[in-house]
C-alpha cells in the first residue's frame, strides 16, 4: 500500500489557506536574489548587442581556436653567437679552478660552466680546503633574484661614476676617521691595497670582524707563537684525538678538516685512529667520535684543565664527576701512548683554555698540529670591534666602509652599533644585497659573487689560492677592490693588481699555471694579517698554572646556552640559499628552521614537549630565551637525545629578514645572544604560547638493533673475529638448509650475464662518511632536483634523490640494541621493549647512512610498474623513464629503501613554489642535460647516467679504453672524505672491484635478495680504552 | 610561418600536372624565335667582341690572353680582390687605367719590397687597405700577369637582356608564352559555358516541343522498397557496417594523432635565407667545417656569424650563375647584406662597426627536452653522414626538417645499424665479448644497449 504520508516544511503548511505558504509556493526562493545587484545597469544591460546566443558563440569559436592553435608546435627561436668565444663550444662544459672566500667559507673548487654560466661546484682535489655543503650550494646564490643589481645612492639607483664621484669628495672632506670594517679577506693583494689606501687618505683604521669569532683561539696562538693566525691541523696523520667542545668536523676554525680526519678513520691494517669527544651539544663530530661524553660547558673548562694536568703529569685527580674524569684519565693516557701521533683541540671560547689546548699538543710533541704554516682563514678581533663602536658612538668616525659583513644583524651590541652609525656622516656598504646594514647606509656598493670576481686567499702562510670570475657579471657590479683602486686613483683593474702583487712571489708555479689550478704555494709578498697591531693583548706571558686553577674553578650557574653553527646555514651568510635551507640537519634531521637543542631531561624539568602530530609531523613548544637582559622570544624547542643536560644550544645564522625572500625567512637571530663574542652563555628558559612546526625529513630516530641495515662492530672484533662474527651473509632455507641469500639456487628469478661492458656499482663506506651533506647538495646541483619548502617537507614530499639518514642507538652502543633485542622473548618482552628500543639513548651511538637508489639488479619497483617506465639497465643501473611514467605510485610502494620521489606539484614555474625554479635567474643553474621533471611523474637517482654516458663518449670519441676513477657520480665526486666510490666492477683493477670483494663490505637489506648495486662497507668503532 | 607537407598530396600533383602542361605550351612558343642560350665560353667571348674599342686596343698591346687570365684571377686573386667593389683589396677592374704597367708587375711578384723601397703609390694603397700586406707572387711570368691584367682591363659586360634586340625578343617571347596561357584557358572557360547553356536550351526546346505535340514522356516508376531500408533492415550488415566503420575510424584517428608533434617537413622562412644549396651544395662546403660543434658536442651548433664572415668577408655578392629562376643575384645579395647587418660590418670601409644583432634563426629540429641526443656520438663515434638524418641537404634551397624524428624511427635506425667499433680502442674489449655473447661479427648499436631507455631520456 503505498504511503499517503505528507511531510510538512513548517508548522505554517497546516494552514492550508495561510497566505505565506501561498506566497512561497510559487517563489523559488525566499528572498529575491538581488541580481541586479551583480546585473548592474539595467538600460545598459539592455542596449547592449551581445546576446546570449552570441556569447556561446563566442565561447564555442574560442575554444575550438584554443584547440586549434594548440596543434601547432611553438616557434623555437636559436640565436647563436655574432662571435663565438674561442673557448666555448655548446653543449661541452668547461671547467674553472677558483677559490671561495665569503669571510666564513674558504675553499678551492672547480666550476663548471655551460654556455658560459657556472651551474655546478666540484671538488679541486688539489685544493687543501675541501668543499662542503654551503660551498657546493653556493652557485645558486650567484642567481639569487634578491641580489643588488647596480649601486645605490642613499636608496636610490645611481651610477658608478656618479658613485665613486660623490663617495671620494666625500672621503676627502671627512671630519674623523675613516674606518674600513671588513670580513676576512685573507687575501694578501686586498691587503696591500688597503694598505695603500690608508696611505692616500690618512687616518684609515682597518678592522675585521669575523661575524662567528675564532678570537680566543687566535688570541692564544699569538700569545703564544706572535702571529695572528690558526694552526694548522692534519688529522689524517692522528692516531687519537681527544677533543673538547671541538667541532672540527663542523666550523671550528675555518672548518675543512674532515676529509683529512676521514682518512685516519678508515681502518688499515688493523689500525684506525681513536677519536674522543667531550661535548655539551650534540655536534656532527660528537656523532662520528667512537666516544661520546656529554658534559656542561662550564665542565669543559675544568676538564681542559684536567686533561692537561694528567697529560703533563701535573695532576692525579680533578673535581669533575666520577665518569668525566675516568673519561679524561682514559683520554690522556692514549694521547700520551700515541705521543707525537696525538692531538688535543677544545672549542672552548675562553683564551686561557685554547691556550692549554696549544700547551698539551706542545708536551705531546704533537706533529698534527703545525704551527710553521697556520691558517690565516681567521682574522677578525673582537676587541677592535668593541673599540670602534665605542669610537662611532663617541662621534670620532667620519666614515665607515662596510664590506662582506653585516654587522646590524650580526653584532651582540646591534643596537649600539646602529646608534652610532647615525653618527657617522659616510656610510658606504659593500653588499650583495640590500640588508640590515645596507638600508642605514648612505651608499651602498652593489658588489660580485665571488664566482664573477677576482681575488687572491691565504689558505696558510705556505698555501694560496687563486680566485677567478667565472661569468661575466650578470649585473652592474664592482668588486670591493676594484672600488678601492679607484678611490686611490689608480688606473688598473684588481686582476692586474692581483698580477703585480704576485709576480715573483708564487714560487715555482707560474700565473697561468696558478690560475690553472687554482692553488699555488709560495711565499706571501704583503703580510696578510690587518689591524693586529692595534689591539693590545691583554695577557703578554701565559701563566699555565693560573689558567689551570681559574678553569678548574669555573662554576656553571643554572641552564648554560652554546651558541653553533648549523652545517646547512653556517653563519648565515647565504640564508636566501633554498637549496641550504632544505638541506636538513644532519643530526636532528630538520631543515628550513633553528631551533633549541635541550635534553630530554631538561625538557620533562620545564614541561617542554615535542609531539608527533596527526600526519606524522613534529612540533615543538616554544620558549623565551633570556641571555644577560636580552631576550629572545618564541624559540621552537627541539628534544635531542645525546645534549648534554644543563645545556642548551641554538643555530646562528637564522632569523635574517633584509634583502632575503619571504619564504627564507625562518627561525630566530641568535645573534644578539652572542654576548662578548662568546658562544658560551648562561641562560634562563621560559615557556612561551604556542606551538611551532618542523618540518623534519627523519623522525624515526633508532634503529631498533636491526642489523640488516647498518652493520657496525668494532675494531677489535673486525680485528681478531672472522668476517662472519662481524658481518654476516644472511641465510635462507632452502630444503631444510641454511642457505646464503645470494646463492642463485634461492633466487626466484633468472640472472643476466652482468660481466660485459660496464657495471656500475657503487661503495659507500660508513666509516668514512661524516654526515656533512656536501653529496646531498651536489645531487641537488648536477640533477635539476627542485626544491618543495617547509609546508611540504613536513609532509616528507622532499625530492632528494640522495638523504643521509641517521640513526640513534637505544641503548648506549648499538651492540646493546642488537643484544638486547635477540634475548627478548615472548610477546609480553617484545611489547614491552620495543617500545623501550623506540627512544633513542640519552647519550646514544650515532650512525649516518647516506640512502639513494640501491640500484637493485632485482628491483622490486621494476616488476610492479604497469606502463614498464622502470627498468634495469645492462650497465647495472635502475632506469627511471619521466615520459613514460604515469604516477601510479606503485614503484615507491614496493621500494623497500624508500628513495623513490613522487612529484606531488609542478615545482618549476609555480608561484606556490617561489624557488630558484620560478624565475629566470635562478633556472640559470638548472643542468641542460638533465631534465626538469613535471608533475605527476616519479624520479629517484640516476647514478647520475648523464655523466657516465659522457665519460664513455669521450673515451669513444678519443678511442681509448677507459681508466679508473673516470666514472664518477656527483656525489662520488663531492664526497672529499673518499666515502663515497663510484666505478666498473667489471674493470678488475679498479678500486670498486676491490671494495665489492672487501670483507667490510654488505648490502642493506640483503636477506630480501634485491641484490643491489650500491653496497656499504661495515661501520668499524675504535672502543679500546687503553 | 609556411608549414610544408613533404608528402605530395593529390591537390599538389594535380596543379603540378596543369602547369607542366601548360609550360610544355609555354616551351613551344618561345622555341620559336632564335635565342639559343650561349655557352660559358661563346659569352666570354661576346663580352670581348662588344666591349669599347680602347680596351681591345690594350689588351692587344700587352698582348694578354683574358681567359688564362681569368683562371689566374680566380685562383689567386678573387679571395681577396673583386672586379667591381671593395674587397680586402682594392677593386681591379681597369687598374691598367690607373696604374702604369710596370708597376703593377713589380707590385704584384712582391708588394711588400716595393713598400720597403718607400714607393709613394705603394705606401698610399698600403696604407688604405688597412696595412694588410698582399702575398707576393714570384711564380707569376710576366705573361701571366698581362693575362691577369687583360681579364681586369676589360670593361664590365652588359648583361645580355638589356641589349635592345635581344630584350625585344625575349619580351616577346615571354610574354606571348604568358597571354597565351590565359587566352586559352578563357577560351575554354567559355567554350565549355556555351556548350552547358546551349544544352540546357535544347533540352528546354525539345520539352516544350514534347508537350505542344502531346508526347508523353517516360516517367521513372517507384520501386517497392527503398535500398537503405532494407539494409536498415537487416540488423547482421548493421552491425558487420558498423564493426567495418568504427576499426575504419579508429585506424584513421589513430594514425591522425600519432602524427601529433612530428614535424616531418617543417620548412619555416629564416630571417636569413641561408641557401644550404648555394653552400653545401654548389661550393662543396663540408657540413662540419660551419657546424663544427658537431664533432665534440651534442649539439651541431648553429654557426655563429663570425664563422659566416671568415667567407663573407670577401664574398659579397653571389655570382652571376647563382642566380635561379626564383631567386635573383639581387635576392641574394640582400640575404648578404642581412649578414653584414647582423654582424656588423661596413662594407665600404671594409670595418666591423660593433653594432651587432644576433640573427633569430628558427630551430627546425626540435627534440623534446626529456629526449637526449648527442651529435658527435653520431658524426664522431659513429660516423654516420649528416644526410642520413637530415637528407638532401645540399640539395635544400630553404632548409627543412627531413626525418620524422620520432623514437620509433630512433630506435629502427640503432637496431639495423652496425657500431663502428674497427680500431677504436674502447670497443676493443665490449666488441670481443659481446660478439662471443651474440655469435655475429658486427654488432648493432642494439645489441651495444643502444635502446635501452635511459641511454637517451634522463
Amino acid at each position: 500500500m503505498s504511503s499517503n504520508k505528507k511531510y510538512w516544511k513548517s508548522v505554517e503548511e497546516l494552514n492550508e489557506t495561510s497566505s505565506i505558504v501561498e506566497t512561497h509556493s510559487q517563489k523559488e526562493f525566499v528572498e529575491e536574489i538581488p541580481t541586479d545587484e551583480f546585473l548592474g545597469n539595467k538600460e545598459t544591460l539592455e542596449t547592449s548587442t551581445t546576446s546570449r546566443r552570441d556569447f556561446l558563440k563566442y565561447v564555442g569559436f574560442s575554444t575550438a581556436a584554443a584547440s586549434l592553435a594548440a596543434c601547432e608546435g611553438p616557434v623555437m627561436k636559436s640565436i647563436p653567437y655574432v662571435v663565438q668565444p674561442e673557448r666555448i663550444v655548446p653543449g661541452v662544459a668547461n671547467y674553472y679552478a677558483t677559490t671561495m672566500a665569503d669571510g666564513f667559507d674558504f675553499s678551492s673548487v672547480l666550476v663548471k660552466t655551460r654556455e658560459g654560466r657556472p651551474i655546478k661546484i666540484e671538488q679541486n682535489t688539489m685544493g687543501t680546503t675541501g668543499a662542503n655543503a654551503r660551498v657546493h650550494a653556493s652557485v645558486l646564490s650567484l642567481y639569487d633574484n634578491k641580489r643588488l643589481q647596480r649601486p645605490l645612492a642613499n636608496g636610490e639607483v645611481t651610477s658608478w661614476e656618479q658613485f665613486d664621484r660623490e663617495v671620494k669628495e666625500k672621503l676627502n672632506n671627512v671630519d674623523g676617521e675613516i674606518v674600513l670594517l671588513t670580513q676576512t679577506f685573507a687575501s694578501p693583494s686586498t691587503a696591500k691595497l688597503i694598505n695603500e689606501f690608508s696611505e692616500k687618505f690618512g687616518n684609515v683604521r682597518h678592522v675585521v670582524y669575523d661575524t662567528v669569532s675564532e678570537d680566543h683561539m687566535l688570541d692564544a696562538f699569538e700569545n703564544r707563537y706572535g702571529r695572528r693566525a690558526l694552526p694548522s691541523y692534519e688529522f689524517s696523520t692522528a692516531e687519537v684525538i681527544v677533543s673538547i667542545g671541538a667541532d672540527f668536523l663542523g666550523d671550528w676554525a675555518g672548518g675543512g678538516h674532515d676529509a683529512g680526519y676521514a682518512k685516519g678513520r678508515i681502518p688499515e691494517n688493523g689500525k684506525m685512529s681513536r677519536h674522543v669527544q667531550f661535548e655539551s651539544n650534540f655536534s656532527l663530530t660528537g656523532a662520528n667520535a667512537d666516544r661520546r661524553i656529554t658534559l656542561t660547558l662550564s665542565q669543559q673548562k675544568a676538564a681542559i684543565a684536567a686533561l692537561h694536568g694528567y697529560v703533563t703529569g701535573g695532576a692525579s685527580t680533578s673535581n669533575l664527576p666520577a665518569h668525566i674524569d675516568d673519561a679524561l684519565i682514559k683520554a690522556a693516557r692514549q694521547l700520551r701512548e700515541a705521543g707525537s701521533k696525538a692531538v688535543v683541540v677544545t672549542g672552548i671560547p675562553d683564551v686561557e683554555a685554547q691556550s692549554l689546548a696549544l700547551s698539551i699538543n706542545e708536551a705531546l710533541g704533537s706533529t698534527v698540529m703545525n704551527t710553521a704554516t697556520p691558517r690565516m682563514l681567521r682574522q677578525g678581533s673582537t676587541a677592535a670591534v668593541r673599540q670602534l663602536v665605542a669610537d662611532m658612538q663617541a662621534g670620532q668616525v667620519g666614515a665607515i666602509l662596510i664590506a662582506g659583513v653585516n654587522p646590524v644583524y650580526s653584532l651582540p651590541f646591534a643596537d649600539e652599533f646602529v646608534e652610532g652609525l647615525a653618527k657617522v656622516d659616510l656610510k658606504v656598504t659593500f653588499s650583495m644585497k640590500n640588508d640590515e646594514t645596507a638600508l642605514l647606509s648612505n651608499y651602498v656598493a652593489a658588489t660580485p659573487h665571488y664566482l664573477e670576481s677576482w681575488g687572491d686567499v691565504e689558505f696558510t702562510t705556505q698555501k694560496f689560492g687563486l680566485m677567478q670570475p667565472t661569468i661575466r657579471p650578470l649585473f652592474d657590479t664592482s668588486q670591493f677592490q676594484d672600488v678601492l683602486l679607484r678611490w686611490t686613483d689608480k688606473n688598473i683593474s684588481y686582476a692586474d693588481y692581483l698580477k703585480q702583487t704576485w709576480e715573483g712571489s708564487m714560487g715555482s708555479s707560474s700565473w697561468v699555471d696558478a690560475l690553472h689550478d687554482g692553488v699555488f704555494e709560495g711565499t706571501s709578498p704583503v703580510s696578510a694579517q690587518v689591524g693586529a697591531d692595534q689591539v693590545t693583548s691583554a695577557s703578554t706571558s701565559f701563566d699555565e698554572s693560573a689558567a689551570v686553577r681559574n678553569l678548574s674553578a669555573a662554576q656553571g650557574e643554572g641552564l648554560e646556552l652554546e651558541l653553533y653553527t648549523s652545517v646547512a646555514m653556517g653563519a648565515g651568510n647565504q640564508a636566501n640559499n633554498p637549496w641550504l635551507q632544505e638541506l636538513p640537519d644532519p643530526i636532528t634531521r630538520a631543515s628550513w628552521d633553528n631551533y633549541l637543542k635541550i635534553s630530554r631531561a631538561d625538557a620533562e624539568a620545564l614541561g617542554l614537549e615535542n609531539e608527533h602530530v596527526s600526519n606524522g609531523a613534529l612540533n615543538g613548544n616554544y620558549v623565551n630565551l633570556k641571555v644577560g637582559d636580552t631576550v629572545l622570544e618564541k624559540v621552537p624547542v627541539f628534544i635531542q637525545p645525546g645534549q648534554a643536560r644543563g645545556v642548551v644550544s641554538l643555530a646562528l645564522g637564522y632569523g635574517k629578514r633584509e634583502g632575503i625572500q619571504r619564504e627564507m625567512q625562518v627561525g630566530v637571530n641568535a645573534y644578539p645572544l652572542y654576548k662578548d663574542f662568546r658562544a658560551h652563555q648562561n641562560v634562563i628558559i621560559e615557556k612561551a604560547a604556542g606551538v611551532h612546526e618542523f618540518a623534519c625529513l627523519q623522525l624515526h630516530t633508532t634503529l631498533m638493533g636491526r642489523n640488516d641495515i647498518i652493520k657496525e662492530t668494532t675494531l677489535e672484533i673486525f680485528n681478531t673475529k672472522d668476517v662472519h662474527v662481524w658481518n654476516e651473509m644472511p641465510q635462507v632455507s632452502l630444503n631444510h638448509v641454511e642457505t646464503p641469500v645470494t646463492s642463485p639456487d634461492v633466487d626466484l628469478w633468472d640472472g643476466f650475464d652482468r660481466s660485459v661492458g660496464h657495471h656500475f656499482k657503487m661503495s659507500i663506506d660508513l666509516n668514512a662518511c661524516t654526515g656533512c651533506g656536501a653529496c646531498v647538495i651536489a645531487c641537488h646541483a648536477e640533477n635539476n632536483v627542485p626544491v618543495v619548502g617547509k609546508e611540504e617537507v613536513r609532509k616528507y614530499r622532499d625530492m632528494h634523490w640522495l638523504r643521509i639518514d641517521r640513526y640513534y642507538s637505544s641503548e648506549e652502543t648499538f651492540e646493546q640494541d642488537v643484544e638486547k633485542k635477540e634475548n627478548m622473548s615472548g610477546l609480553g618482552d617484545s611489547l614491552s621493549q620495543f617500545g623501550e628500543m623506540e627512544m633513542a639513548s640519552d647519550n646514544p651511538q650515532v650512525v649516518f647512512q647516506p640512502m639513494l637508489c640501491q640500484h637493485c639488479n632485482h628491483a622490486p619497483c621494476e616488476t610492479v610498474c604497469p606502463v614498464a617506465a622502470t627498468m634495469h639497465g645492462r650497465q647495472g643501473q635502475n632506469q627511471m623513464i619521466y615520459n613514460r611514467c604515469v604516477g601510479t605510485r606503485y614503484c615507491a610502494n614496493n621500494c623497500p629503501y624508500k628513495v623513490r620521489r613522487f612529484n606531488w606539484f609542478l615545482y618549476n614555474k609555480n608561484e606556490e613554489f617561489d624557488y630558484n625554479m620560478n624565475n629566470d635567474l635562478g633556472r640559470m643553474v638548472l643542468n641542460p642535460d638533465v631534465t626538469v621533471r613535471s608533475r605527476g611523474v616519479m624520479e629517484k637517482c640516476s647514478f647520475c647516467i648523464q655523466r657516465t654516458q659522457k665519460t664513455i663518449l669521450d673515451a669513444k670519441r678519443e678511442g681509448r679504453a677507459i681508466e679508473d676513477g673516470e666514472f664518477q657520480t656527483a656525489c662520488s665526486a663531492a664526497c672529499d672524505k673518499g666515502a663515497i666510490v663510484f666505478g666498473d666492477v667489471n674493470d678488475e683493477a679498479s678500486k670498486i672491484a676491490a671494495l665489492s670483494e672487501d670483507e667490510r663490505m654488505y648490502h642493506a637489506l640483503e636477506y630480501i635478495g634485491t641484490k643491489p648495486n650500491v653496497m656499504y662497507q661495515t661501520k668499524v668503532r675504535n672502543t679500546s680504552e687503553a | 610561418m609556411k608549414k610544408v607537407k613533404y608528402r605530395h598530396s593529390a591537390a599538389r600533383i594535380v596543379f603540378f600536372s596543369v602547369s607542366l602542361f601548360f609550360s610544355f605550351n609555354t616551351l613551344l612558343l618561345a622555341q620559336e624565335p632564335d635565342d639559343s642560350p650561349l655557352s660559358e665560353d661563346e659569352a666570354d667571348r661576346q663580352e670581348t667582341v662588344q666591349g669599347p674599342q680602347e680596351s681591345n686596343v690594350e689588351a692587344e698591346v700587352s698582348g694578354g690572353d683574358e681567359a688564362a687570365g681569368k683562371e689566374l684571377f680566380n685562383t689567386l686573386c678573387a679571395a681577396c680582390h673583386k672586379l667591381d667593389g671593395n674587397s680586402i683589396g682594392p677593386p681591379l677592374r681597369g687598374v691598367g687605367d690607373r696604374r702604369e704597367t710596370e708597376w703593377l708587375h713589380s707590385w704584384i711578384k712582391n708588394s711588400q719590397a716595393l713598400i720597403a723601397e718607400g714607393d709613394e703609390q705603394a705606401v698610399a694603397i698600403y696604407n688604405e687597405y688597412n696595412q694588410v700586406a698582399m702575398p707576393p707572387f714570384p711564380q707569376l711570368s710576366d705573361s701571366d700577369i698581362d693575362n691577369i691584367l687583360a681579364y681586369v682591363n676589360a670593361p664590365k659586360a652588359v648583361p645580355q637582356e638589356k641589349q635592345p634586340g635581344a630584350e625585344a625578343a625575349g619580351a616577346g617571347a615571354q610574354g606571348g608564352g604568358g597571354i597565351s596561357t590565359d587566352i586559352l584557358l578563357g577560351i575554354l572557360a567559355f567554350v565549355l559555358l556555351m556548350l552547358l547553356v546551349i544544352l540546357y536550351l535544347v533540352n528546354k526546346t525539345l520539352r516544350r516541343f514534347a508537350a505542344a505535340s502531346g508526347v508523353e514522356l517516360p516517367v521513372k516508376e517507384k520501386r517497392g522498397k527503398p535500398i537503405w531500408k532494407s539494409f536498415v533492415e537487416n540488423q547482421f550488415l548493421v552491425i558487420v557496417t558498423s564493426v567495418v566503420l568504427v576499426l575504419v575510424g579508429s585506424y584513421f584517428a589513430y594514425g591522425w594523432m600519432m602524427q601529433v608533434g612530428v614535424d616531418q617537413g617543417y620548412q619555416p622562412i629564416q630571417p636569413i635565407h641561408f641557401s644550404h644549396r648555394i653552400h653545401a651544395g654548389d661550393n662543396q662546403i663540408e657540413c662540419k667545417f660551419c657546424h663544427s660543434s658537431a664533432r665534440v658536442s651534442k649539439t651541431s651548433g648553429i654557426p655563429s656569424l663570425n664563422v659566416c664572415m671568415n667567407c663573407h668577408k670577401s664574398i659579397s655578392e653571389v655570382a652571376e650563375g647563382t642566380a635561379t629562376e626564383e631567386y635573383s643575384k639581387e635576392f641574394y645579395d640582400g640575404e648578404i647584406a642581412k649578414l653584414y647587418d647582423a654582424v656588423g660590418w661596413d662594407v665600404s670601409q671594409q670595418a666591423y662597426t660593433g653594432e651587432t644583432e644576433p640573427v633569430k634563426w628558427i630551430r627546425i629540429h626540435n627534440l623534446p627536452d626529456f629526449a637526449y641526443f648527442n651529435h658527435s656520438q653520431h658524426v664522431e663515434v659513429g660516423g654516420i653522414a649528416c644526410q642520413t638524418c637530415h637528407g638532401p641537404v645540399q640539395e635544400m634551397e630553404i632548409m627543412y626538417q627531413n626525418a620524422p624524428l620520432t623514437m620509433g624511427w630512433c630506435i629502427s635506425c640503432h637496431r639495423e645499424t652496425n657500431v663502428r667499433t674497427a680500431g677504436n680502442e674502447y670497443y676493443e674489449k665490449v666488441h670481443e665479448e659481446l660478439s662471443r655473447k651474440y655469435e655475429v661479427e658486427e654488432l648493432t648499436v642494439a645489441q651495444m644497449g643502444g635502446i635501452e631507455c635511459a641511454k637517451c631520456h634522463y
